[in-house]
């Protein structure tokens, strides 16, 4: 040797063989290799696939807010009328379960703007439609809809214009609107538009989702790459007898673990191109997406397949840490070292510390602030779960004692070593108490979103509609002889301002309507025309605005409007509960008024709602009424008592975190299913002895079903308890009244024993085969 | 170890003098210690006396072409023997060989004789396990010496019987076939 | 002592069994009478554990019959012979037949829960069997923590716990040294002669052999029973 190498490259050249020997194992070893590495690459590239959808979020969530800004329109200024204004107002409405972004737009000169994604401003009489809302109008399923509005379609919005290719929208030329009843624009596309469009709630939503989501991926990909550990670890072993050293047997692991993963890698951008085709049609409509914007950030993208294989290889060298690998044979450290409880509780304790501080909400902490420190709350208890499990696990069943053969073998097994189904546990646990979160956050909101809109507790009114002007005999008339209308009543408000004027400004409301419609608004015993109540509204907390005192002498009407009447709040008016809906509270006490209490005042009263009954035996009522209603006034709301609007949308959302959970649980199975395989395979002499000396194999078989089921039950427990809590405080600071979502835990409680009986069932045949007699000679 | 017997043995594959006797024994059985003439004759004198054997003359002939030929009784006297369990003691192998071969050559079951020879040194072995059980130490210590060397020998007799084939295809060439 | 006054208790009658083409089994025919310590002795692969196997019931051999205390054990399901196994035979076998997560007393004790005794007098009963064969102090331990000589002297508790009329012993002590390995014989064969238990062994050494009263010995699937010397 006369050039001699310097030292560092020749250790990288034997680092790199050494690697290279790993890979070259990987596949050497005939077909449990292959297996082995199958495994490994199926499992990553499961993972894999949900880390590259999950980077594909924020492309879409950009991609869909590139399209709301740019139709958005600015509603704040004051814009002169001009050759290139136009007038535009929402008629928004809905169709069955799909919401349909409508607008009424009226151009006032040449160059009045053009909609996005249109190629021409709709002349009156003309709509522009989106594709999907074209072909549902073309289809018979939107024949009543086509009714709804008087025009005719002479275009279709590009995708520009459209959120997504299953949305509904339409822009349908008018020459009604005016200054009062719309907005005139000069161009569109506002950046306000987004930061206003999402809540605090739905910004909770997704972020409690986020790290639901990818934590248990995380947990399932540490597992994944330890597939077939067991006999990973005796080919190295067998590897030290011919003379590799210990920190060349975990090089070669480590070369292993990269081949599987980087198979997992290339497996799981297959996957994921194969979901991206599939998965537009498969999603519901109003989570569709353009497949042009399903790009994973590139950055993330980076990300991911740096941090995968990094993350196989650290797991893997960690995991060979707890392992000596013996030139004669595998040692496991099997020291049964308690585990500490004391740094497993620093992170929840954070978390809990953190959501504590923003337990009020966005205005307690301010804005983006909020977001970061609430996300890192969940994430900190979150994780904390993860920990906390293995602590928790041992704790409880170093107490379990007593029960049967079955229920002794598995405690003790589980006593010795939970570690392996913890792992696998503690990724049930993270989804779940995430589900869990995301469920109660969900149900309360829905809860609260329909209490805004009232009920009819008589079943009267089976609709509302709140239209945006217009007298109230326009709307009766207009409405009570329309198609599947029985009956439409008005309810009419007026502010009230007291005179002389307070000091603080305050005014008080008064609502206008005959006694069947006030009884809706609160409990009121004896009614007749002519009575007046003041509502007092039912709340836990304080109720807002000024008391009324009877007596008082208002002004009725927008003061400066010119279209006012004095009025006298009669001293007799009695003191009624209100219902308790949502909103009552915000708007503190109000006077209730028959109409001949307010005769005088009549001129003021615009229509503020019209409660509408309609015919329950025909399925479509509510779209004749929408029609109906479209036809008087396009941007009145229409909404259902009780309010569904919301519901229908968060059924879906919860619809889909449950099947995420469901999709989540059924990973969690697999890789305990993995756990289980492997560990019956190591102890196949045991378990024959076993079944020599007269073991029943159901004996084995429960024993196998209570060591999996323990620690999903433990993790379960855990998960129901962290996720509640953390449910009550994002509804806490939702600003949503707290309450236990049963069916959210029911149902993935459910899921979870699911999987605890179709893990077991399918290790079954293995233990089967393995107890069989003969099972003794592989000696 | 008998010498006798030996001979009987071999004088039942057919007639032979004293001289190819003496010389197929030094073959077979001597290992460097052969036998002396005097040993063999007065042996066969033996054996002629207790009517074992019998002894053909060739007419012309000196003193020297006797022929010795295996009498029934003789044939009877070395079945009895390779039945017969040797007495377990040391350095017992050149007896129990001699056995083999000769239960090989006469066409007997070598491992019948292995096996009976088993049986003799367990029960030797049981016998000797029960006193060491109720012994003292000494006793322990004795009788395990005493159980080693059973146990060589049983080893030994494990691995006879394992190349019985091999060893009778060795005793039994061909060409010994001629007479 | 061979006792033949003592009737036969398990009869093995021209067994055969093949795995695939190897014949284990080749008319094998064996007789275990009453309180008696059987060896079954031959040279490796001879089927020797094969022939202890079927007659404890956990093979069924391809054709002859294993009676059982005048039952035909080839006629029974598998679930009687579990069921028997569990309650009539005991089994010892070479090395990792302990179960290692439960104490040296569970796993003494596991038997008699197996065939439904209530745990508290189950350990009662396998604490004795601990006593009795000198390994009273690992009752507490698991099995990785106790040497290998104390556990098969746990695993031969184990196999008497549950009074068995036979046990079943493979090579018991082909894991342990000359000492260890005659331990545990004596204590083996002495409780078992104390209990009047039959025991079958497997084994390939003259001097644990030497514990029994009887040999046969296994040759190519065959059985030579002792021929008595005369």
């Amino acid at each position: 040797m006369s050039v001699t190498p310097p030292h560092r490259r020749g250790t990288r050249s034997r680092l790199l063989a050494e690697l290279a020997m790993g890979v070259r194992l990987s596949v050497a070893g005939g077909r449990s290799g292959w297996a082995r590495l199958a495994m490994i690459a199926a499992g990553v590239g499961l993972g894999v696939t949900m880390l590259l959808l999950a980077a594909t979020v924020p492309a879409l969530v950009a991609a869909r807010d590139t399209r709301l800004v740019a139709r958005a329109i600015d509603n704040q200024s004051e814009i002169p009328r001009g050759d290139d204004t136009m007038l535009i107002a929402d008629a928004n409405s809905l169709y069955g379960e799909r919401t349909i972004h409508g607008r009424l737009v009226q151009r006032e000169g040449d160059r009045a703007p053009l909609p996005p994604g249109a190629d021409r401003i709709p002349a009156p009489g003309e709509m522009v439609v989106s594709p999907a809302l074209a072909e549902h109008l073309a289809t018979g399923e939107g024949a009543l809809l086509a009714e709804r509005w008087n025009g005719r379609i002479v275009g279709t919005l590009g995708p520009e214009g459209v959120l997504n290719p299953q949305e509904f929208v339409f822009y349908l030329g008018v020459d009604s609107l005016t200054d009062e009843t719309a907005h005139r624009i000069r161009s569109f596309g506002s950046s306000r538009a987004v930061d206003e469009g999402i809540a605090a709630p739905l910004l909770l939503l997704g972020l409690v989702g986020l790290v639901a989501l990818l934590l248990p991926v995380a947990v399932f990909l540490a597992t994944a790459v330890r597939f077939g550990g067991e006999a990973r670890d005796r080919q190295l072993a067998a590897l030290r007898l011919v003379g590799a050293d210990a920190a060349m047997t975990r090089r070669i692991a480590a070369g292993e673990t990269l081949a599987g993963a980087v198979l997992g890698l290339l497996t799981g951008a297959l996957l994921f191109a194969v979901v991206g085709l599939l998965a537009s049609r498969l999603v519901p409509p109003g989570m569709s997406f353009y497949r042009a914007d399903l790009r994973p950030v590139p950055m993330l993208a980076a990300i991911v397949a740096v941090v995968v294989p990094v993350g196989a290889v650290l797991v893997t060298v960690s995991a060979l840490r707890r392992v000596v690998l013996e030139p004669l044979g595998v040692v496991r450290h099997s020291t049964a070292r308690r585990r500490r409880l004391w740094w497993r509780l620093i992170l929840p304790v954070v978390g809990i510390g953190l959501l504590f501080t923003v337990r009020s909400g966005p205005d307690a902490s301010g804005g983006e602030g909020f977001a970061y420190v609430a996300m890192a709350g969940m994430a900190a208890l979150l994780i904390g779960v993860a920990l906390l499990l293995p602590w928790l696990v041992d704790a409880a069943v170093r107490r379990l004692d007593g029960g049967g053969v079955a229920w002794q073998l598995a405690v003790r097994r589980l006593q010795l070593d939970s570690g392996t189904a913890v792992r696998a546990v503690s990724g049930i646990a993270v989804s779940v108490a995430g589900a869990i979160a995301l469920q109660g956050v969900l149900s309360a909101v829905q809860g609260q979103y329909s209490a805004e809109g009232g009920t009819d507790p008589a079943g009267n009114y089976q609709a509302m509609v709140l239209p945006s002007a217009g007298a109230a005999a326009r709307w009766t008339e207009g409405l009570a002889n329309a198609p599947g209308v029985r009956t439409a009543g008005v309810l009419s408000r007026v502010t009230a301002t007291p005179t002389p004027a307070p000091a603080d400004g305050y005014t008080h409301a008064v609502e206008v309507a005959d006694c069947t419609l006030l009884r809706l608004r609160a409990t009121i015993g004896d009614c007749a025309d002519g009575d007046v109540f003041i509502l007092v509204p039912q709340t836990d907390g304080a109720a807002g605005g000024a008391a009324v005192t009877p007596g008082t002498t208002y002004t009725l009407g927008e003061p400066g409007s010119g279209r006012t009447v004095a009025w006298t709040l009669p001293g007799n008016a009695p003191t009624v509960p209100g219902r308790g809906t949502g909103l009552e509270a915000a708007y503190g006490p109000t006077v209730l008024a028959t109409p001949a209490a307010v005769r005088d005042a009549r001129p003021t009263l615009a229509a503020d709602r019209v409660y509408v009954g309609l015919d329950t035996g025909d399925p479509a009522a509510i779209e004749r009424l929408r029609n109906a209603a479209a036809r008087i006034d396009p941007t009145a709301m229409i909404r259902t008592l009780p309010d569904r609007t919301f519901a229908s949308v968060l059924s879906t959302i919860r619809e889909a975190v449950l099947v995420g959970a469901a999709a989540l649980l059924l990973l969690v199975g697999a890789s305990m299913l993995v756990n289980v395989i492997e560990q019956l395979r190591e102890r196949r002499r045991l378990l024959a002895i076993l079944v020599a000396f007269g073991t029943r194999r159901g004996t084995l078989g429960g024993s196998v079903l209570y060591q999996i089921a323990v620690p999903v039950l433990l993790g379960l427990g855990l998960a129901v308890v962290v996720g509640t809590g953390l449910g009550a405080v994002l509804q806490a600071a939702a600003g949503a009244p707290i309450r236990l979502d049963w069916l959210g835990i029911g149902a993935t409680s459910g899921a979870a024993a699911l999987v605890v009986l179709l893990t077991t069932a399918a290790s079954l045949p293995l233990l089967w085969r393995l107890t069989k007699p003969g099972g003794l000679r592989s000696e | 170890m008998s010498v006798g017997h030996a001979l009987l043995g071999l004088l039942e594959s057919g007639p032979r003098h004293g001289y190819d006797l003496k010389r197929s024994y030094d073959e077979r059985f001597g290992r460097g210690r052969e036998l002396h003439y005097g040993q063999v004759y007065s042996t066969l004198a033996r054996l002629l006396k207790n009517g074992l054997v019998e002894v053909r003359s060739e007419p012309g002939d000196g003193p020297d072409r006797k022929r010795y030929a295996i009498t029934e009784a003789g044939v009877t006297d070395v079945a009895g023997w390779l039945a017969h369990a040797e007495k377990p003691e040391p350095y017992l192998q050149s007896t129990l060989y001699t056995k083999v071969v000769l239960a090989l050559l006469t066409g007997r079951d070598a491992a019948d004789l292995l096996d009976i020879q088993r049986a003799e040194h367990l029960r030797l072995m049981r016998e000797l396990t029960r006193r060491k059980t109720g012994g003292d130490l000494a006793d322990h210590l004795i009788c395990d010496h005493a159980l080693f060397h059973l146990e060589a020998d049983l080893r030994w007799l494990e691995l006879t019987a394992a190349r019985l084939d091999q060893l009778a295809a060795q005793v039994r060439p061909p060409s010994t076939q001629e007479i | 002592m061979v006792n033949h006054l003592q009737p036969p208790l398990l009869i093995a009658d021209d067994l055969h069994l093949s795995f695939g083409p190897t014949r284990a089994l080749d008319s094998a025919s064996l007789t275990v009478y009453a309180g008696e310590v059987l060896a079954l002795m031959g040279p490796s692969g001879s089927g020797k554990s094969t022939l202890l196997h079927c007659l404890a019931g956990i093979l069924t051999p391809d054709s002859g019959r294993v009676g059982y205390a005048g039952r035909d054990l080839s006629a029974m399901s598998d679930t009687e012979r579990s069921a028997l196994r569990r309650t009539e035979f005991g089994f010892v076998f070479q090395f990792g037949q302990l179960v290692p997560e439960l104490t040296c007393l569970e796993n003494v004790a596991l038997p008699l829960r197996l065939a439904g005794v209530r745990r508290r007098e189950a350990q009662r009963r396998a604490a004795a069997w601990l006593d009795r064969l000198e390994v009273a102090d690992v009752a507490g331990k698991r099995p990785g923590q106790a040497s290998g000589g104390q556990g098969q002297r746990v695993a031969v508790a184990r196999a008497l716990v549950s009074g068995p009329r036979v046990v079943f012993a493979d090579e018991p002590t082909g894991a342990l040294d000359s000492l260890n390995g005659e331990r545990v014989m004596q204590l083996l064969t002495g409780a078992a002669r104390d209990t009047g238990t039959a025991v079958v062994l497997v084994t390939h050494e003259a001097r644990v052999a030497a514990y029994s009263d009887r040999e046969a010995v296994v040759r190519d699937g065959r059985v030579r029973e002792q021929v008595h010397a005369r």
